[in-house]
């Protein structure tokens, strides 16, 4: 069960003088359950790389496959496979049309075939997945809503498809932190509790390093980097900063603390650990 | 989608590429009516030789302007062959019932055709080599002349930059709506002219939203800036006139010399 690129090119435009290849030669498989941040500064391909993933762009070389399943195709499979691959774009409350909240969500569902009771079920358990009450907010329309609630109404409308695999792009972007923290605990409870593989687009090193299991780096149209983000921010600090990006805070702290002595395990993810780890060392309470 | 480019602006360095914009526009003008002053072979194989010519100095690649005709070719050959098959005259080469090849119809038919085909290589050289900026610039400068009875040139031309500059936005935010909605399964193809145009109510509603919010941050943008319209505003990019300009000019209405010569002058042949 995986999500496979082989050998993968993509050129926009090509034949007029804005062609401008995306995305060189590059070949991934990421399985079910995993959680995979990618990272890259802005033009070097990220969102290039999540949309060949789920068959919105067709390679311009090499395949892309749903568990063998081309997902370029124009077959019922490969359709199909591309359902199973939710996508949630930069800012998706720019996407809402419906005039009920209701409505918006039902869209995906009942593209997929389903009928009326069953599209009922999936609005029903995906509002209440990212928190909105149904009864408060089916009917009201979309655009009467917070920005934040906007955006989990958008999420809602991609999770009642029931994807195997969702792909956010910068998920939290213009959030406030309370929106913030409520999204990604959505996220971790998709991965957690029903086992959907997410590929998260970030800016944001500290969520990559909190939050996925497995770190893409990438430059100019290529992974240069594949692995644990605890491990990568830890032993590829210069290659990151060569590239535009940042290793996080709480690396560059514990980092500053080794300096001066202090013995620290490797992967300190976030800052309650590196706390509890220096209390545990200096023997304080 | 994204492989749609507006204005088509082919970007470059060459002779024609440098021409002050109002002088490429009053150019194209003056060729266009050379194109309708021909009515002879010579004429027509004079215009092509110009076309050529042109399209030599400007660096474009030969097959891009000759694309140009791809979105009007039905209505070219449409015009062609009606001119064929009806045609009128005595000297008739093919009939078959009703259809009735002459000589004069042929040589109608073609001359429309080719009169279309160069009418629109002239006119897309001038957009390929012209940015849409510098184009409006151009147009402003033309129309200034007629604020006196009351056209408002200034205003007119900001709509159209203003227009222009959000044609790649709006375009880059239908891309993303669409497959926003392709991701959660929308089918934009299948049935008839009602259910389509109710699949597409998804991309609309998301697209006009975004306009309206985006006129409005403009807006601000424009007053947050002392914005107040046309009246003594200076300009960051200067029109001039230069010799190539000149050069220009003389050619264009050279062009019109001959074939006006070829129209109504004494017959050489």
């Amino acid at each position: 069960m995986s999500i496979k690129l082989e050998h993968v090119s993509y050129v926009y435009m090509p034949g007029t003088p804005y062609e401008k290849e995306a995305l060189k030669d590059v070949s991934l498989e990421i399985n079910k359950g995993e959680f995979v941040a990618v990272i890259g500064h802005t033009g070097s391909g990220k969102s290039t790389l999540v949309q060949n993933l789920n068959g919105l762009l067709r390679p311009s070389k090499g395949t892309a496959s749903l568990d063998g399943t081309d997902l370029s195709g124009k077959t019922k499979e490969a359709k199909q496979a591309r359902g199973r691959i939710g996508m949630v774009f930069q800012y998706p409350e720019h996407q809402l049309f419906a005039e009920t909240v209701y409505e918006d969500i039902a869209f995906g569902p009942r593209n997929l075939g389903l009928n009326n009771d069953e599209t009922d079920a999936r609005v029903k358990e995906a509002m209440k997945f990212v928190g909105l009450d149904f009864e408060t907010y089916a009917q009201r329309s979309p655009f009467s809503l917070s920005g934040g609630q906007m955006r989990r109404v958008a999420i809602a409308g991609v999770v009642a498809m029931n994807p195997d695999y969702l792909i956010l792009d910068e998920p939290s972007a213009g959030l406030d932190p309370g929106s913030r923290r409520a999204v990604f605990a959505e996220i971790m409870t998709l991965y957690k509790k029903r086992g959907i593989a997410i590929i998260m687009v970030t800016h944001s090193m500290e969520d990559a390093a909190k939050y996925a299991k497995r770190l893409l780096v990438i430059n100019k149209g290529q992974i240069i980097l594949d692995g644990r983000p605890g491990e990568i921010f830890l032993k590829e600090k210069n290659r990151l900063l060569e590239v535009g990006m940042d290793v996080p805070e709480v690396y560059k702290l514990a980092d500053a603390l080794r300096a001066k002595g202090l013995r620290l395990p490797h992967e300190i993810t976030d800052a309650k650990l590196l706390l509890a780890e220096v209390k545990r060392r200096k023997g304080l309470k | 989608m994204l492989d749609i480019t507006l204005g088509q602006y082919y970007p470059g360095n060459s002779f024609i590429h440098r021409l002050d914009p109002r002088t490429k526009i009053l150019s194209t003008l003056l060729l266009i009516i050379a194109v309708f002053l021909a009515n002879t072979a010579v004429g027509y194989a004079a215009l092509c030789a110009m076309v050529l010519f042109i399209i030599l100095i400007s660096g474009l690649p030969f097959m891009l302007v000759l694309k140009s005709v791809k979105p009007l070719l039905f209505i070219i050959v449409l015009t062609l062959v009606l001119h064929v098959v009806m045609g009128q005259g005595e000297h008739v080469l093919y009939q078959w019932k009703f259809i009735r090849v002459t000589e004069e119809g042929l040589r109608l038919g073609v001359q429309m055709a080719m009169r279309l085909i160069l009418l629109l290589m002239i006119s897309s050289i001038l957009t390929f080599t012209t940015s849409p900026i510098v184009l409006t610039d151009g147009i402003e400068a033309l129309l200034s002349p007629f604020r006196v009875i009351g056209v408002p040139a200034h205003e007119l031309a900001m709509m159209m930059t203003i227009a222009l500059r959000f044609i790649p936005t709006l375009m880059e935010e239908t891309d993303r709506i669409i497959k926003a909605q392709t991701a959660r399964g929308a089918d934009f193809s299948g049935g008839n002219l009602l259910v389509r145009a109710k699949n597409m109510l998804p991309i609309l509603v998301p697209l006009f939203i975004s306009a309206f919010r985006r006129a409005d941050d403009l807006a601000v943008a424009m007053e947050a800036r002392c914005y107040r319209g046309g009246e003594g505003r200076t300009r960051m990019h200067q029109l001039a006139y230069r010799s190539g300009d000149v050069m220009a000019f003389v050619f264009a209405f050279a062009m019109i010399g001959l074939l006006a010569f070829l129209r109504w002058g004494p017959k050489l042949v």
